[in-house]
């Protein structure tokens, strides 16, 4: 039975109603592989991860990215890449780094001195 | 656009807790912590089964929710009002495609998501599923759908997983656009002729209570949201969040001598609840199980939109193809 939409553009597709019975209208893969996209707002900022479009190759991706991350707002550029290109370290390594932001001896602050300085100046003073 | 407050079927807890109780611990411990779970992390089942399901119906009411605005892109009263409309249904078609990425991360392809919105099996909320009658309806939809989508995003927002948040903070900040355009085309009826403020009049009435209906049933009648709470997947509960909305709502369409169909609705100042009469919930129900007003055209148009698009992703599809699960 045909539709009747309040819609006219609804009713120009001529839709019929959805069988009870649905087979499955999609296999895997119809819709495309993945892209990450990333996002610079001004020249002179870095780009960053915004999120993911599908697309059947990396221009069609870029045009994608373009519609999704970049129509409101500032854009400048837009890098895309396929996501089964990159390689994502594994969360459970995180552990590995836990110790880093104490590691002082990699850090200015970890330099400390005046006291040295002040120590050294008063012993000259007679 | 969202009404998320109804989740169908139970979490069942116990299965959670056989699964391996020291990293149900690790992961408890992160979500008290405040952190974000990310998608490739251990997660109970039933975590990632309840986010997929409610991330998915998230998706599907978006893409679904573009079309009973879409109605009225045809006919939108000026150029200002059809750009605003056209820019609005266009956010809602992204926001399925941020939510359907999200989803995804979790291990669900998004061609089954869809077959599953086409056959019937997910689901999508109710409010989409009633006609836009007329102009008016663009408006309350607009100003109310989405201020009542804001209130349940905002508050999923400090969920805990990870890429879910981080396409809801853009959803918002574009939903806030949405509400903004709604509420404006709102007023400009309410302040109109007689017959613009009779239109709107009889749209908030025929809307009112699938409004009502959108954040889901009492907590009294939902089932087991105290897990879901706990592993922020749920982050208030369906009475909390429609006494928000009423809060902030219901004023400032009195204030522009409108009335709701509901003589029992009042603020209670002494406890600060707002009190009204509960809607139908067997409507609502039967609704959710596809028998709304136009649950058929809706998903059959859907169906269309993919079949008759299949010739065109397959053109461009390329035989090297490589699938990876987004990142994020």
């Amino acid at each position: 039975m045909p539709i009747l939409s309040l819609d006219p553009r609804v009713n120009r597709l001529q839709v019929e109603q959805v069988p009870e019975h649905q087979p499955p209208v999609l296999v895997p893969g119809d819709h495309w592989p993945s892209y990450q996209v990333f996002h610079q707002r001004r020249r002179g900022e870095k780009h960053s991860s915004v999120g993911i479009v599908h697309a059947p190759s990396l221009e069609m991706a870029m045009a994608m990215a373009k519609e999704q991350f970049g129509r409101r707002g500032e854009t400048s550029n837009l890098w895309v890449v396929c996501t089964a290109d990159v390689l994502e370290m594994d969360y459970a390594d995180e552990e590995v780094f836990r110790t880093t932001p104490s590691k002082s001896y990699r850090d200015p602050a970890g330099y400390k001195v005046n006291e040295k300085i002040d120590a050294y100046k008063a012993k000259q003073t007679p | 656009m969202y009404g998320g407050g109804y989740i169908p079927a139970g979490v069942e807890e116990t299965k959670a807790q056989a699964e391996s109780p020291e990293l149900l611990a690790q992961f408890e411990a992160r979500i008290t912590r405040g952190e974000k779970i990310e998608p490739r992390d251990w997660m109970p089942a039933v975590y990632r089964k309840q986010l997929i399901r409610m991330i998915e119906q998230h998706a599907h009411s978006e893409i679904i929710g573009a079309l009973p605005e879409g109605t009225w892109i045809t006919r939108a009263p000026g150029f200002r009002r059809k750009l605003a409309l056209m820019a609005k249904v266009q956010d809602e078609v992204g926001h399925a495609q941020l939510l359907y990425s999200a989803a995804e991360t979790l291990g669900k392809k998004r061609e089954d998501m869809l077959n599953d919105l086409i056959n019937g099996k997910s689901k999508y909320s109710n409010v989409f599923n009633y006609p836009a009658e007329t102009w008016a309806d663009v408006a309350v939809i607009g100003f109310l759908i989405d201020a009542a989508a804001i209130v349940n995003q905002v508050a999923n927002s400090k969920g805990s997983y990870g890429p879910y948040c981080r396409a809801l903070e853009r959803i918002c900040y574009e939903e806030s656009f949405h509400l903004k355009q709604g509420h404006s085309v709102f007023v400009w009826l309410a302040t109109g002729t007689p017959m613009q403020r009779e239109m709107l009049q009889n749209a908030l009435n025929r809307w009112w209570e699938p409004i009502m209906h959108f954040f889901g049933p009492s907590d009294t009648m939902s089932q087991h949201t105290e897990t879901l709470m706990r592993w922020k997947v749920k982050m208030a509960t369906n009475d909390v969040m429609r006494q928000q909305f009423l809060n902030i709502y219901v004023p400032k369409i009195w204030d522009l001598g409108l009335s709701l169909p509901d003589p029992e609705l009042r603020k209670d100042e002494s406890t600060g609840q707002w009190l009204f009469t509960e809607p139908n919930w067997d409507t609502f129900f039967k609704v959710i199980n596809g028998d709304g007003p136009c649950s058929r055209e809706r998903l059959a148009v859907r169906k269309v939109a993919e079949e008759r698009g299949a010739w065109v992703r397959a053109a461009l599809r390329r035989a090297d193809a490589r699938y990876a699960t987004p990142l994020a």
